[in-house]
């Protein structure tokens, strides 16, 4: 028995190795666990994951020496855009199921992973003296929101909506990290940025938490695609954020439950 | 325009790459033309969206050009005819917006007149509101980006003008800002139109720095360009559409300045 486990996980190998120029995830491939992981993989992620999900890709680059994780983060509109073009990527996560279900057939059975609400990122200091959702409707409150075709300007125009309140924001940016850089930068009084990325932004920013009955949500799916370089690695890679090591950190970042 | 002589003639190592060459940058036009979703060119331009952006950057890209011309006439006199200490520097000044990359423009002008740029505090009690994500902020980020243009063009045109006519101004008793208005300026004229047409096409193309320190608003500050950005996130297919009128401008401007740019130098 000890030649043909041997030759079986030599083959392991070797297949793993070549994995990114075969096609199809045939058998044998996924099946052998631990070491038959090697290779890189291409991850289009929201940009609001970006502190979880670097930290999911040191801890995964630790775990199996030899593979790499290529992350892009991006507005997910962007990078949706960006996949049905052809961009060769693996593995997209997503902070709105619209931007997912763009793909259509192209990501395969997306999970829905954690979920995610707003609050108002101001300078710390507070210089404006933002206290709730209302001022941001003020005049003289110069506001930045995510581009209205971007997940966290979706949500935020749903808040918006919920408080009955009409926002001329002063910028209309591209990403959440964007808008909180706006934030961080003092040029802006007041951004609309998830939870997750006030927690993240440290002591750059202040949040001014916006009631649960105003709020809304955001949930975000992740899904290999379909035409993956390298789907092996990158069901390893879903299947690790979706584990519980991959939940505490998520949940440490300040995500939810969907 | 062809004239043969002596050792004239193709060279056959020539033709190849000159024809990959020529076709390489005709392809993208030509495809965004194939790829233009004509028959729903009514339903997108009917989105008020449209408009209103096509608004914004024209009368952000009129505004950049007059205070271009402004400013950028008399800083190309000064750098083609003023003999003093530092005038290389200025030139040399005039040209950063020309190599720099426009959103690295976009980065320096929140250094520069930010909220907590340099001059931010100052600006806002002089005008009373701050620069970024405004209108004023888009123009002033395409007057950066395009003025050199007019400048470059204008200075050269200076620098070659007759003296003679403003010699004889002055013999007649005229002022030298008199000779400066009424000589000087209608001598190069051709060349202030040409390069006001190249910077008023600049400063529409603006993209980079317009979008960072502009803000892309609808309504207020989103111009055409960051517009096309915005459709190619949410409908790829429709940006095409949005590029007609610019690529429009670009053939107009290549038709009025073709005389100055498309005929060979011996001419």
């Amino acid at each position: 028995m000890k030649v043909p486990i041997a030759l079986a996980a030599a083959f392991a190998l070797l297949v793993g190795c070549s994995s990114s120029g075969s096609g199809d995830g045939g058998d044998g491939t996924g099946s052998s666990g631990g070491g038959a992981l090697s290779g890189s993989i291409a991850v289009d992620a929201a940009s609001s994951l970006t502190e979880a999900f670097d930290t999911l890709k040191s801890q995964f680059e630790a775990a199996h020496p030899g593979t790499t994780i290529k992350i892009t983060y991006g507005a997910s509109s962007d990078l949706s855009t960006q996949i049905s073009q052809g961009a060769p990527v693996d593995v997209f996560a997503s902070a709105s199921t619209t931007n997912m279900d763009d793909l259509g057939d192209q990501a395969v059975h997306p999970t829905n992973f954690v979920v995610n609400t707003l609050e108002i990122a101001v300078p710390p200091g507070n210089p404006a003296g933002i206290q709730s959702v209302e001022d941001l409707a003020k005049s003289d409150v110069k506001v930045a929101v995510c581009d209205p075709a971007v997940p966290c300007g979706v949500v935020a125009a749903q808040v918006f909506d919920n408080a009955g309140i009409t926002v001329h924001p002063k910028a209309s940016l591209a990403d959440v990290k964007s808008t909180l850089a706006a934030v961080e930068s003092g040029e802006v009084d007041a951004g609309i940025v998830y939870v997750t990325d006030v927690r993240a932004a440290g002591n750059q920013v202040e949040g001014v938490e916006i009631p649960s009955d105003v709020n809304a949500t955001t949930t975000y799916p992740i899904a290999v695609l379909k035409d993956a370089p390298n789907p092996v690695l990158a069901q390893a890679w879903v299947d690790y954020v979706l584990s519980a090591a991959g939940r505490k950190v998520l949940t440490a970042d300040g995500f939810g439950r969907p | 325009m062809t004239r043969r002589g002596a050792g004239a003639g193709t060279p056959a190592v020539v033709v190849p790459p000159a024809l990959v060459g020529v076709l390489f940058l005709l392809l993208p036009t030509v495809a965004l033309l194939i790829r233009t979703p004509w028959t729903r060119l009514g339903a997108i331009y009917g989105d008020q969206h449209v408009w209103t952006a096509l608004r914004i950057s024209l009368e952000s890209s009129l505004e950049a050009t007059a205070a271009s011309l402004f400013f950028g006439v008399p800083l190309a006199w000064a750098l083609a005819r003023l003999r003093v200490p530092g005038i290389g520097l200025a030139r040399a000044v005039v040209t950063i917006p020309l190599v720099l990359p426009p959103v690295i423009g976009g980065v320096a002008l929140f250094d520069g007149f930010g909220r907590k740029g340099v001059l931010g505090h100052p600006i806002n009690s002089v005008l009373g509101q701050d620069l970024p994500f405004s209108f004023p902020g888009i123009v002033l980020a395409q007057i950066f980006v395009a003025m050199p243009f007019l400048v470059i063009t204008v200075e050269g045109a200076f620098r070659i003008a007759d003296r003679g006519v403003e010699e004889a101004a002055a013999t007649l008793g005229a002022s030298r800002s008199r000779i400066f208005l009424w000589v000087t300026v209608p001598l190069v004229m051709p060349a202030i139109v040409a390069g006001a047409v190249l910077c008023w096409a600049r400063a529409l193309g603006e993209f980079g720095a317009t979008l960072l320190f502009g803000g892309n608003v609808q309504g207020s500050t989103q111009t055409l360009t960051t517009l096309v950005l915005s459709v190619f996130q949410h409908d790829p297919a429709d940006a095409p559409a949005l590029a007609l009128p610019l690529m429009a401008v670009a053939v107009i401007v290549l038709v009025g300045l073709r005389d100055r740019w498309l005929r060979p130098v011996s001419s």
